[in-house]
């Protein structure tokens, strides 16, 4: 038994905005027979304003996914076309009060229903979610949707992306795939976050995040080689370094410096230079 | 509003001859059956008047019977004991249509180095006994097979099954959950092991199950403790609800030799009248060897989840095998292994009736579902011309 909201129930017990337009000037189609649901939106579009003037759907699912298709038409109605892209799946779970974040797929599909008949109107090729590479075969889910779903609703566990694209939800063979797009998503918001303080960095701040970024970043690398590496001093834009381990006497050490040194600039601060004591 | 229970199969009403039963364990009677006194100790008889009703259900002895938690202990105590008895065999056979107690067992076994055959069904949910013959090794160490399918109702030919594999002498288990209480069973008639039964689904109290063990079977424990039924499954019982297992026995049997057909008749005019209102419904499994209370119909281009919540608003109650109420995204392994199309397996809605079903109930749902349906099939971007009459 899932707990929805009253809203939720209430929308699917008496839905708005149930059809088809006669000569739709969009036409937005996602999901299909075999995952469980899907969603047919047309829209009636005034041309020189771009304004929605009609949305109706029609959807095969289940309620929460007949209330995210009110929801959606409801949002979007009166909306130019530009105002409407800007809602996401978290306005529609909104409007319903929440929906069990099992559920959370249906509000991503009303999203790109929308995508859909905004591109169709446009002229536009059909969806992104056609881009990018299929990672769950047995729902047709792309990396590319995978990713821009982690990253607008900071998802953090592959659980969650189940619960909001059903990647990973069938035979479970891509649970792998959707582990190394999460940890390549926020490692890469990491490094974004981390660039953005780096230009006020007091003395012991710099000190704190060199620490950090040699402990977090570089020694986890080394050693996975059975190298190591130690911080001997930092003055000024010096930073003093021993290597350990297999890197002492490496051939290549040299090059492993000068990444460490490449690592340090990237996040840390621009002028940094490694020198091996 | 009055509840309309159309859903026995998963669980059922605790008759009220077995609440009262049930009732002095819950207040004065609190002792313990393996006490001394007399005070505890008088509990046990009454625990023994239960296995005997209990065995004479399936007409086993009462020393056949020891008593669990649920279907699942049984399950996985007759799938343990089986490979703990013979650990040399390192092959299982079982279906792919099993309830998870046995296929997930069978499932992890698979990956402790044990090989397993899940035979498959065909569209009516059969099995090819051929392929079960064929699968027999000199290395199988069990055979698990259910009686009847708790989502299609579907009856193996359990007697020709039992044959096979007993003229192979390997361990046979039956999950019979399903089966008890609704159809005639007699292992003395039937050449098998062990046999899981359990209370909640036969208007006993949940909590409380049997595994039937052949005299003379080879039986390991699954559940380590103290001595209690006779150190084949150790912790102290469940007083209350196996004393209403006992007297739900009791009620299963009698109703059995008097009602006849009276639910079957019952569930025929339900799938009847809902053939006669709603265009394009299909049957889910064999029309013939189907439990007299199960009928599992899919009504395609419509989501089963939608289905039930529209039922529900009239407290009807009702199960389906579609993925969004399955707790996964994925819909129903019975009724994928049967090969019912996408279009229909996350339509599909099990009604499951039971003694206490009456006809004014079966005419309240003839009444609310085809409107249901034809809702649902005009907010479908599908199949719109499939609307009902």
């Amino acid at each position: 038994m899932w707990e929805y909201t009253d809203k939720v129930k209430d929308l699917f017990l008496h839905p708005k905005n149930v059809g088809e337009i006669d000569n739709p000037d969009a036409v937005g189609e996602v999901g299909s027979i075999v995952c469980g649901d899907a969603l047919k939106l047309t829209l009636k579009i005034d041309r020189e304003t771009n304004r929605i003037t009609d949305a109706k759907f029609k959807t095969f699912g289940c309620a929460s996914a007949i209330a995210s298709s009110t929801a959606l038409t409801e949002l979007i109605k009166g909306k130019t076309l530009d105002e409407a892209l800007n809602i996401t799946n978290q306005d529609i779970a909104a409007f319903l009060g929440g929906l069990p974040r099992e559920k959370m797929h249906c509000s991503v599909m009303g999203y790109e229903a929308l995508e859909a008949a905004v591109a169709n109107y446009r002229g536009e090729k059909p969806c992104e979610v056609e881009e990018g590479e299929i990672v769950c075969m047995c729902f047709g889910v792309t990396d590319q949707k995978i990713k821009r779903v982690i990253m607008e609703n900071k998802l953090r566990t592959v659980e969650d992306v189940t619960n909001f694209t059903k990647a990973g939800g069938g035979c479970g063979g891509c649970i792998p795939d959707i582990e190394k797009i999460l940890k390549e998503v926020w490692a890469e918001k990491v490094i974004e976050e981390t660039v953005k303080p780096r230009k006020k960095l007091t003395n012991i701040q710099k000190i704190a995040l060199i620490q950090e970024t040699i402990e977090k970043e570089i020694r986890p690398l080394l050693q996975a080689d059975n190298g190591d590496i130690e911080l001997i001093d930092i003055d000024g834009s010096r930073v003093i370094i021993s290597l350990r381990g297999t890197c002492t006497g490496c051939l290549m050490a040299d090059v492993t410096v000068k990444n460490i040194e490449k690592k340090l600039k990237e996040l840390v601060n621009e002028e940094l230079v490694v020198e091996v004591e | 509003m009055k509840v309309v229970y159309l859903d026995n199969n998963a669980t059922t009403k605790v008759a009220d001859e077995v609440r009262e039963a049930m009732l002095p364990y819950l207040s004065e009677l609190y002792g313990n059956p393996s006490s001394m006194h007399t005070f505890g100790g008088q509990v046990h008889r009454n625990i023994e008047i239960a296995r005997e009703q209990v065995a004479a259900l399936i007409n086993a002895e009462p020393e056949e019977i020891i008593f669990t938690s649920c279907g699942t202990e049984s399950d996985n105590t007759a799938l343990m004991s089986a490979l703990l008895s013979r650990h040399d065999k390192k092959h299982i056979i079982t279906t792919r249509v099993e309830h998870p107690a046995v296929l997930n067992f069978c499932k992890t076994t698979a990956r402790e180095g044990y090989r397993v055959t899940f035979l498959p069904v065909d569209k009516g949910g059969r099995l090819n006994l051929e392929e079960l013959r064929a699968a027999l090794t000199d290395d199988t160490a069990v055979v698990s097979i259910m009686y009847a399918n708790n989502e299609s109702g579907v009856i193996f030919p359990i007697h020709d099954i039992a044959d096979i594999v007993k003229s192979k002498g390997v361990p046979f288990h039956i999950d019979a959950v399903q089966a008890t209480g609704k159809i005639p069973i007699d292992v003395k008639k039937l050449p098998c092991d062990m046999m899981s039964i359990s209370g909640h689904k036969m208007h006993a109290a949940k909590g409380v199950a049997a595994l039937y063990i052949k005299r003379g079977a080879r039986f390991t424990p699954y559940i380590i403790g103290g001595h209690q039924e006779h150190g084949r499954r150790a912790g102290t019982e469940n007083v209350a609800s196996i004393v209403g297992f006992g007297v739900a026995s009791d009620l299963a049997k009698k109703h059995l030799q008097t009602e006849g057909t009276r639910i079957q008749d019952l569930k025929d005019k339900l799938e009847q009248g809902l053939f006669n209102t709603c265009p394009d419904p299909r049957i889910n499994g064999d029309m013939v060897n189907r439990l007299p209370n199960t009928t599992n119909i899919s009504f395609e281009y419509v989501e089963g989840e939608a289905i039930l919540l529209k039922l529900n608003e009239f407290n009807i109650c009702a199960s389906s095998g579609s993925a969004c109420t399955s707790g996964s995204l994925e819909p129903s392994h019975v009724l994928r292994s049967m090969g019912v199309p996408f279009t229909a397996i996350h339509g599909s809605v099990r009604f499951s009736l039971s003694r206490y079903t009456t006809e004014e109930e079966i005419d309240f749902v003839l009444e609310k579902m085809p409107p249901i349906i034809k809702e649902l099939r005009e907010l479908s971007p599908y199949g719109t011309d499939l609307a009902c009459h």
